[in-house]
């Protein structure tokens, strides 16, 4: 027999619960329904009754913990307001979204309920038991996992379900009350790194398009043309509203001083040690298809490269399709195409 | 508070400093990117075939937490680096003959299994416990860094938990700058969703920092630094101390590779304008 918890916490308006969370309600549903058990909903924000407004329809016991020192994230908050929740719901299984609001406090949260935790979870199933599914080695294994450890806390991946969308109305939210320590740490603010318009890894995007280091590389006329790169994968975006990532290698040209493409930096990075972004569809330009590169394009639906090597790692069965050609005049065609047609 | 010195200038000095910190760095191994990598199933459980053959790497964020960590000890005086890295000996001690010319540091080595199926509570447990015996360290002057996620597991867990285990009231993850003040404090910024950081000011130690990417360069190979560093490194694994890693419960049901393989299509024959328009048709598809 378990007991379902699934945590939330509100976006920057702090009156209206995350995308993330809103997926993670639809998860824990599910799996409350399939195992005939009740369902608790934890919100976390400045304003998390009326939150609480959009998953009333869910039908779950909603405890919330609100007030202006939940308004940012911050360690110290989140995980006394989660681990309050935690011990108001007693919960055996506890679902909440891998945001990295959540990310930064859950595990402190399950060992201070004397539980266990697993992140990044891509689903739950089973027919006899729990049984949770993960990447590990950055998305090159996947595994399959269970624990007799409870409470069980699982942080579920964005982009896996649908956010819950069901009629709003106005719950009876539980108030709970938190101790809270002194703090030490003081929101500042959000940040933007300037990057001339060009922004980073957008998950709204339905393609994302990935800049290698082949283009501030001497191209076959002999010249580095990284002005001209930068302006045609600029145009590109504007014209396309894709979503910039990058390789590894190109962004740490720019850490390095050589400021070739100015735009770029370490957010816009895509493989081992940068993000694995869903996008629908990828194109990627002027980029080797290395495996700590292609690693992030695990959840890429269609693939497609421009490369002027036809023995580049997308050639072996890393994309749908290869163009083997040069990427500056194919991307100077498709911007005056895109133009044309958005005329 | 005061700092004894390491090394030469232990032995003739000892200073007051207000601002120093003592950091320490938690990093394990993860197979080099480049190889390819096959579950297998042994005795044991779950694990990668032939690991302990395949060329390793620092975990890479765990890496930057390193650069990152020196740089900063460099810019304080009287700070100090330890690097806690749990892994199997005689594969530690392969790593270390190159990591030890990237960065000053004093080796903390744990003879445990590798690989990402270890349970993170258990790996947590130990490192907190090793951290926690460390000779000298000031834990009102602690700075626990480590990857924000390790290449191999890539939870997220085992640093917080550490942290937790330590009393440490402030976390930061996904770093990619601190910024000190002279009082030592420090403001830090961490990735946040749609590619923004979020800014926050900490009063200062002790304070976990699980770092992303960072900005610093990997730092060129320095054979004295190597050389200093390696005083200490060979005696630190020879007295490592041999762990089990708990399973906690943890049972793995299948292991596997993504079955998808995608039968790619290398278009040569087509001029740059014909290629513009079948992208434009494929970018307007649903």
């Amino acid at each position: 027999m378990e007991s379902i918890l699934v945590l939330t916490h509100c976006d920057e308006t702090g009156a209206a619960l995350s995308k993330g969370s809103l997926e993670a309600v639809t998860a824990a549903h599910e799996l409350a329904a399939r195992l005939g058990e009740a369902l608790s909903i934890g919100i976390v924000g400045s304003k998390a009754e009326s939150a609480a407004q959009s998953v009333a329809s869910a039908g779950a016991r909603v405890l919330s913990v609100s007030g202006e020192a939940f308004t940012q994230p911050r360690f110290a908050s989140d995980a006394a307001a989660c681990t309050a929740i935690c011990r108001a719901a007693q919960p055996t299984l506890v679902l909440a979204p891998h945001s990295s609001r959540f990310g930064r406090v859950m595990a402190a949260v399950a060992y201070r309920l004397g539980g266990k935790i697993d992140t990044h979870i891509a689903s739950i199933g089973g027919t006899e038991g729990i049984e949770a599914s993960r990447w590990l080695y950055r998305q090159r294994i996947e595994a399959v996992l269970t624990r007799t450890s409870r409470p069980w806390f699982l942080l579920m991946d964005g982009g896996i379900h649908e956010p819950w969308s069901g009629e709003a109305a106005v719950p009876h939210a539980e108030q709970l009350a938190v101790e809270l320590p002194a703090f030490r740490t003081r929101f500042v603010g959000f940040r933007s790194p300037d990057q001339g318009g060009a922004g980073t890894i957008r998950p709204e995007a339905k393609l994302l398009f990935v800049a290698g280091a082949g283009w501030t590389k001497k191209q076959p006329d002999g010249q580095i043309r990284a002005a001209e790169a930068g302006d045609l994968i600029l145009q590109f975006l504007r014209l396309s509203a894709a979503s910039l990532g990058s390789s590894k290698s190109l962004v740490d040209q720019g850490g390095d001083g050589n400021a070739v493409l100015p735009f770029l930096n370490h957010l816009n990075q895509v493989g081992q040690t940068g993000s694995t972004p869903r996008h629908p569809k990828g194109l990627a330009t002027c980029c080797h298809g290395e495996e700590p590169h292609v690693v992030g394009w695990r959840f890429i639906g269609e693939r497609r490269a421009i490369s002027l090597d036809p023995n580049c790692g997308w050639t072996r069965g890393k994309a749908d399709v290869v163009y083997i050609a040069d990427a500056f005049q194919v991307m100077a065609r498709l911007n005056a195409l895109l133009a044309k047609s958005g005329s | 508070m005061h700092l004894l010195l390491s090394g030469a200038a232990k032995n003739s000095r000892e200073r007051k400093m207000p601002n120093f910190f003592h950091i320490v760095v938690c990093a394990g191994i993860a197979p080099d990117p480049l190889q390819t990598l096959e579950p297998a199933t042994g005795p044991n459980g779950p694990g990668i075939k032939n690991e302990m053959l395949l060329p390793a790497v620092l975990d890479p964020w765990a890496a930057s937490a390193l650069y990152e960590a020196a740089h900063l000890a460099a810019s304080c005086a009287g700070s100090k680096v330890w690097l806690v890295s749990l892994g199997p000996k005689a594969k530690l001690q392969q790593l270390m003959m190159t990591v030890a010319q990237k960065a000053s540091f004093e080796l903390i080595a744990i003879d445990g299994p590798i690989g990402g199926f270890t349970d993170a509570h258990a790996t947590a447990s130990v490192l907190a416990g090793t951290i926690s015996a460390i000779a000298g360290l000031d834990k009102t002057k602690l700075l626990l860094f480590g990857g924000w996620e390790s290449a191999t597991r890539g939870a997220g867990v085992a640093l917080q938990l550490t942290g937790e285990l330590l009393g440490i009231a402030d976390q930061f993850q996904g770093v990619d700058r601190v910024e000190m003040s002279d009082d030592g404090s420090f403001e830090v910024l961490e990735r946040v969703e749609g590619g923004k950081h979020l800014a926050s000011n900490c009063g200062g130690a002790p304070a976990v920092l699980g770092w992303a990417t960072g900005n610093l360069p990997e730092p060129r190979n320095n054979p004295q630094v190597g050389m200093a560093n390696m005083r200490t490194m060979m005696p630190a694994l020879q007295k490592a101390k041999t762990v089990a890693l708990d399973p906690n419960g943890l049972r793995y049901i299948s292991v596997s590779l993504p079955s998808r393989q995608r039968s790619t299509r290398v278009v040569k024959d087509l001029n740059p304008d014909e290629i513009a328009r079948e992208l434009v048709e494929w970018i307007g598809a649903e």
